[in-house]
């Protein structure tokens, strides 16, 4: 019997699972969803990768709890990923892959999280995710009209308990509020033929 | 020594007599590390041996003579030694502390016993280990010698020189008790087992490594202390030996989480014809305070959310390597990449983030990238990463000077000013322009 996501709160991530994020602004979205995990947190990324998250942007209370690892290689970092998430204490990992995951990886996330009782986030390139994932989100920055929005688009492409949809929200980078633009959703019950 | 030269002398005094002179400046922390070692090895001679003053080692042989063949023996067998191992020792053995004290650094050589006075008497009143000033006060007064000291009556000398005088010169002939006393050792955090027949099984290293790890915590307990690296050395029969070196990520002294983290490195002992000794080690060490326990040790849910996530950095730190564990950590500087630091995580331990203030800061940061195409100030469109952007909003400009006191080569270019550019594809970036050069490079993203 799994726990059922919090109704009326379309971003949370079911606990005990691996999730995906993939698009430009799937590290925004790990960061929304470090601020709304309480606990200490993971971040893995592999050593040469030359983006890192920059203190001073990150939303509240966020740096503090953050342990970044960066492991060489592949085999490496798949490795601390299932250790991280197979250790109680963690609320978080949010991890780079860098290679496609394999449906095998995938599962024995899973496996793991379950073990762990942790809740894992796998940024993932465009199309380079596991089937295994319990959701799958693109997240793409959208222009704003007004100067102090940041627009995010997150749309839902893959869910395993629920239905799809997409979301445009207002996040300003800094807590774990956020503002919904607009509700939208694709349908998944056949259309009322026309009487 | 022989053209003139001596201790205390200024260097531009020495360099005058001899202009040759090869000078290098006094490194106090080896030489005194190094007196250590030479005092436990002078432990062979003697059951007590302690420093005495920065140079010297003093040793109660009392008793122990006989074994060498007499004191002459013994003395000859010592500067052997030393002068085997290229060190330029002076040596004297005497019936009291100060009188050997006296004697050694003044040429050396032994005193009978008995004849003390005798034996110091033609030394100058410096060997006393008096003070400068009593020792100009005694020039003064003509008593250069020793032996022009013990002649006089003891009040007056007190009363002129001070006590510290008469106490010395007492001590020196013996009148005044100095005892010697060995100093204590280091506790040294190593234990071992040696057992009568090989071993081959996993099963069985792992519980001989408990009950090791049992005696080499309760070592630590009593001396407060926690380990920081731990090795673990086997002793194959065929003389070969493996080693297990493990680290945590957090001062420890807990037994069954220490020998969790072994079992990876234990399995992957090749055990050859069977392993015979063992041997564990912490040649790390850091104090660590005694600790409330809560709830019974060795059970799972209690063991505390610190300690659980100590032991995942440890396992992690193994595999990857400690330095690769990190953390961020905040800067007061303004520049962008020196803004927080990274630091290992079993080195560091989290700061609190100052509020933030002023322009806001992207959420990802990465080395300057050069942007190309870039049209005006702030740019109109560019393309970065072979991507086409056209600007939507330009925030800025934060102008940032580079740093004068560092040489950065990254900021050679000097100063910079960072515009936010919401672009009309969604990405929000962070780029900065060298006035002087007008070049554009991007830095990093906003979320």
């Amino acid at each position: 019997m799994r726990p059922e996501s919090v109704p009326g709160d379309p971003f949370s991530l079911l606990r005990k699972r691996v999730h995906e994020a993939e698009g430009r602004g799937r590290r925004a979205f790990a960061l929304f969803q470090a601020a709304r995990h309480p606990g200490p947190l993971v971040w893995i990324l592999p050593s040469h990768a030359p983006e890192m998250p920059m203190l001073r942007g990150l939303p509240r209370g966020v740096g503090e709890r953050l342990h970044l690892i960066r492991p060489v290689g592949e085999t490496d970092l798949l490795w601390c990923v299932e250790e991280a998430l197979r250790a109680d204490p963690v609320s978080l990992v949010i991890a780079e892959p860098q290679k496609p995951l394999a449906l095998t990886v995938g599962r024995r996330l899973q496996l793991a999280a379950e073990a762990g009782r942790t809740s894992g986030l796998m940024l993932i390139r465009q199309e380079a995710g596991s089937n295994a994932t319990e959701t799958r989100w693109n997240c793409e920055p959208l222009p704003a009209t007004a100067a102090d929005s940041t627009l995010q688009r997150w749309s839902l492409n893959k869910n395993k308990n629920g239905t799809l949809a997409h979301w445009t929200v207002n996040w300003n980078g800094t807590s774990a509020a956020f503002h919904m633009v607009s509700e939208a959703r694709e349908r998944h019950e056949p259309a009322e033929p026309p009487h | 020594m022989a053209r003139g030269l001596r201790r205390g002398m200024t260097l531009a005094d020495a360099r005058a007599i001899c202009p040759d002179l090869a000078t290098r400046p006094a490194d106090l922390a080896r030489e005194a590390t190094a007196l250590a070692t030479l005092r436990r090895w002078t432990g062979r001679y003697a059951p007590m041996v302690g420093t005495d003053g920065v140079d010297g080692l003093i040793a109660d042989i009392s008793g122990v003579s006989h074994l060498f063949g007499g004191e002459v023996e013994l003395r000859e067998d010592l500067q052997a030694r030393m002068d085997r191992a290229g060190l330029a020792t002076v040596t004297a053995i005497a019936g009291t502390r100060g009188a050997a004290h006296a004697l050694a650094r003044h040429g050396g050589g032994i005193v009978a016993d008995g004849s003390l006075a005798i034996g110091i008497g033609h030394l100058p009143v410096t060997a006393l280990r008096v003070d400068h000033d009593t020792a100009e006060a005694l020039a003064r007064m003509g008593l250069s010698r020793i032996s022009d000291l013990i002649p006089l009556p003891r009040a007056p000398l007190a009363r002129r020189f001070g006590q510290g005088l008469v106490l010395r010169l007492d001590q020196a002939l013996g009148a005044q008790a100095e005892p010697v006393a060995a100093e204590p050792d280091p506790p040294h955090f190593g234990v071992r087992m040696t057992l009568p027949e090989p071993i081959g099984l996993q099963s069985d290293v792992m519980a001989g490594l408990a009950r090791l790890l049992e005696r080499l915590c309760a070592k630590l307990t009593l001396h407060r202390m926690g380990a920081r690296r731990v090795r673990f050395e086997l002793r194959r029969v065929d003389s070969g030996s493996a080693v297990v070196e493990i680290g945590l990520a957090r001062p420890m002294r807990d037994p069954i989480r220490i020998a969790a983290l072994f079992a990876k490195g234990v399995d992957e002992i090749d055990s050859g014809f069977g392993i015979d000794g063992l041997r564990l080690s912490a040649p790390l060490t850091e104090a660590m305070a005694p600790e409330q326990v809560t709830g019974q040790i060795g059970d799972g849910p209690t063991i505390r959310h610190e300690d659980a996530l100590a032991d995942l950095l440890s396992s992690i730190g193994n595999r990857i390597g400690f330095d690769r564990v990190q953390r961020l950590l905040p800067a007061t500087s303004l520049i962008p990449e020196r803004s927080f630091l990274i630091a290992p995580a079993a080195y560091s331990s989290p700061e609190p983030i100052p509020q933030r203030s002023g322009p806001g800061r992207p959420i990802t940061l990465f080395p300057p990238e050069p942007v190309t195409a870039a049209s005006g100030t702030p740019p109109a469109n560019f393309r970065w990463r072979r991507m086409r952007f056209t600007t939507l909003r330009a925030t800025g400009p934060e102008r940032i000077t580079p740093e004068w006191w560092f040489d950065d080569p990254a900021w050679r270019s000097g100063l910079r000013d960072y515009w936010r550019i919401d672009t009309q594809e969604g990405p929000r970036l962070w780029l900065f322009v060298t006035p002087q050069t007008q070049d554009w490079y991007m830095q990093g993203e906003f979320a």
